[in-house]
């Protein structure tokens, strides 16, 4: 049962993210890729797409995946699923939270997860760099190159340009015109050599 | 609270639902947006109940955005308020990926967007550090805490341990530092 097995999954993937945003990342590159849901480079490429659209990252997502895997009532299923955990955690919440906020354990458990989410999204940027930089597997021969060298240029690019504060749509619309600059001198650069 | 006021509930889902339409990044980036609208037009909550509902969106699971609604929905107008603000808050994302997603997978084969995606890929992995560099920030400053991140990242890249197993260990391995720390402190 698709449905139930979308709800299923992103109510795990709400329960379990702490942060918001793209603290989500390796839990849906571990639960969505697993299952075959999307690849690893659809996912990449989503959430450019989310950067450019308005709204929480989660919702994207979880509509992105629930509509590819299971049409509407599978982006339906796949959103309630992500939310329902932090509607009844807050609802909870709301009513003792003078209590939930001067309560160590509460804060304790905070200390480990802050901590927790950096490493975890830290291998996240180490697994998105391996589909972008060998998507063809980690064996040197099979490399490409070109794109190689135009994705650490772009790459270093976009790092500065993002540490300056440029905005997300606008780093997105950069590094298309690169990646298009550079799919049409392609045949142009590879040809000489 | 005892009864419902339901031109609040209405209120409130139009509330969100305009936040959810025009905040990009999400989580954080609306926080300034329900500032204005809430606590400066009108007036259900104060800039300290802002700070307090941050705080406790970032320690309970799930979407910032999410947390947020739901909370300040229940604050003002009880459970149909956080109903209203949350579906407020959520429908606007979700029409907008429902059309692009048919947009992308019909445009998925062009030669040209295969190019874009190639480019935009390695520009994502720039964005997604500069949010792991913001959040390192906010991290606690303490040599337990770089621990915890560095077995985390092990565990998470190179071992392969579960996530969420990696997410209740780290969360008991800081409830003991922190009371570990506590003790010593009172010493």
């Amino acid at each position: 049962m698709i449905y139930l097995e979308l709800f299923l999954t992103f109510f795990q993937i709400g329960l379990f993210t702490f942060g918001g945003g793209y603290a989500m990342l390796p839990l849906i590159q571990e639960e969505v890729a697993a299952k075959g849901w999307l690849t690893m480079d659809q996912i990449v490429n989503f959430v450019a797409v989310s950067e450019s659209t308005p709204g929480p990252f989660a919702i994207n997502m979880s509509t992105y995946v629930g509509i590819e895997v299971g049409g509407v009532f599978g982006a339906v299923c796949a959103t309630l699923g992500v939310v329902l955990p932090s509607f009844i955690v807050i609802l909870i919440v709301a009513r003792i939270y003078e209590a939930f906020r001067k309560n160590r354990i509460v804060a304790g458990c905070m200390q480990g997860l802050k901590p927790a989410v950096v490493g975890l999204i830290g291998a996240s940027v180490i697994s998105m760099g391996q589909t972008v930089f060998f998507s063809a597997g980690l064996s040197f021969a099979a490399i490409n190159w070109f794109w190689f060298i135009v994705s650490a240029i772009i790459l270093a690019g976009m790092l500065v340009l993002v540490f300056k504060k440029v905005h997300p749509i606008l780093i997105v619309v950069i590094s298309a015109a690169l990646g298009i600059a550079a799919g049409l001198l392609e045949p142009l650069l590879t040809a000489t050599t | 609270m005892t009864k419902t006021n339901w031109k609040n509930v209405w209120a409130l889902f139009l509330i969100f639902s305009k936040i959810g339409a025009f905040t990009f990044g999400g989580g954080l980036a609306m926080i300034p947006l329900i500032q204005r609208e809430v606590v400066e037009k009108h007036h259900w909550i104060t800039d300290d109940d802002i700070l307090e509902i941050v705080a406790i969106s970032e320690s309970t699971p799930g979407p910032i955005a999410i947390n947020s609604a739901t909370f300040i929905g229940y604050r003002v107008a009880g459970f149909w308020g956080s109903f209203a603000a949350t579906t407020g808050a959520v429908l606007p994302s979700f029409i907008i990926i429902s059309l692009i997603s048919l947009v992308l997978s019909a445009f998925e084969q062009n030669v040209y967007v295969q190019y874009a995606f190639r480019g935009i890929r390695a520009g994502v992995i720039a964005m997604v550090f500069k949010a792991l560099w913001t959040m390192a920030k906010k991290c606690p400053k303490h040599w337990w805490s770089y621990g915890i991140a560095a077995l985390a990242f092990v565990l998470s890249a190179f071992v392969d341990v579960h996530i969420l197993i990696i997410i209740a260990s780290c969360a008991v391995l800081g409830l003991v530092a922190s009371l570990v720390q506590e003790r010593r402190a009172k010493k």
